[in-house]
C-alpha cells in the first residue's frame, strides 16, 4: 500500500478526498489500481491512445518519475505518488 | 470571476514583460474575487506555447491552499492572436473547474481579457464556456 496525493483538481473523480491509500508495486499498478476504483481518473489522464498524457507528472517522494523508471518504478509502504496534469497550452 | 483593476493590470503589465514569448502563471482568490497574482516562468520561454514549471506549479497551488484562497484561474497571454482558446489549450485543459483566463495583446493599445471553463474530455462542441470577467 502506498499514498497517493491527489491535486484538488482531480479530487472530484475520487470522491473528494487529498489522499488514497492504493495497492500496487510499481507506479503503473498503482494509476490501474485507481483506475479500477475511480474510472473517471483514467479519463482525465490518458489518452484515446490509452498511454498516459505526457503532460501528466508524476513523482514518488518528490522525484519525477522520469528520471527513475517511469511507470515501472517501484513504490513501496512507505512511499507518496504525487499525480500533477501540467499547466499549459498557448496560441499554438 | 471578478478581478480588481491592480490585478488586470498587473496581467497586462506580466505580457508585455514577457513579449515576445507567452506568459503564464495563477491567480488565487476567494468567493469569485481575484485577490493575488502569482506570475510563473514559462519554461517553454515560446510566443506559441506556455508550461509552468511543475514544482513552480506545485509551490503556488500550496501557498495558494496555505492562504485559505482558491485556484481561481491559470493565465497566460496570446501575443498575436484574440483571448480566445486553441487548439492547444483544449487538448492541454486538464483543470475543467479552474477558469483559463487569456490575455490577449493582439491590439496592444487594447489589451483584451478573457476567461473560459475549458474541459479536454468534454465533446469539442462543449469544450469551451466563455465565464464573464468584471473588472473592478
Amino acid at each position: 500500500m502506498s499514498t497517493v496525493r491527489i491535486p484538488p483538481v482531480l479530487r472530484p473523480a475520487v470522491g473528494g478526498v487529498r489522499e488514497l491509500t492504493v495497492d500496487g508495486g510499481t507506479v503503473g499498478e498503482v494509476l490501474e489500481a485507481i483506475y479500477a476504483e475511480h474510472p473517471a481518473v483514467r479519463q482525465q489522464l490518458v489518452t484515446e491512445e490509452g498511454e498516459l498524457h505526457r503532460f501528466v507528472n508524476l513523482y514518488v517522494n518528490d522525484e519525477d518519475v522520469r528520471m527513475l523508471e517511469w511507470l515501472d518504478t517501484p513504490v513501496g509502504e512507505r512511499d507518496t505518488v504525487l499525480i500533477l496534469p501540467a499547466m499549459a497550452g498557448g496560441a499554438g | 470571476m471578478k478581478l480588481p483593476k491592480a490585478l488586470a493590470d498587473d496581467l497586462v503589465a506580466h505580457a508585455t514583460e514577457d513579449l515576445p514569448n507567452e506568459c503564464c502563471g495563477m491567480i488565487g482568490g476567494r468567493d469569485g474575487v481575484a485577490e493575488r497574482v502569482y506570475r510563473a516562468v514559462n519554461t517553454e520561454g515560446s510566443p506559441f506555447m506556455y508550461v509552468i514549471d511543475p514544482r513552480e506549479q506545485m509551490r503556488i497551488m500550496d501557498d495558494i491552499d496555505d492562504a485559505g484562497m482558491d485556484l481561481l484561474a491559470v493565465y497566460h497571454s496570446h501575443t498575436r492572436s484574440a483571448a480566445y482558446p486553441s487548439r492547444t489549450d483544449v487538448e492541454l485543459a486538464f483543470f475543467p473547474k479552474t477558469l483559463y483566463l487569456i490575455v490577449s495583446l493582439a491590439d496592444r493599445s487594447a489589451p483584451e481579457i478573457r476567461a473560459f471553463q475549458i474541459s479536454r474530455t468534454l465533446p469539442p462542441e462543449e469544450a469551451v464556456r466563455e465565464e464573464p470577467v468584471e473588472i473592478v
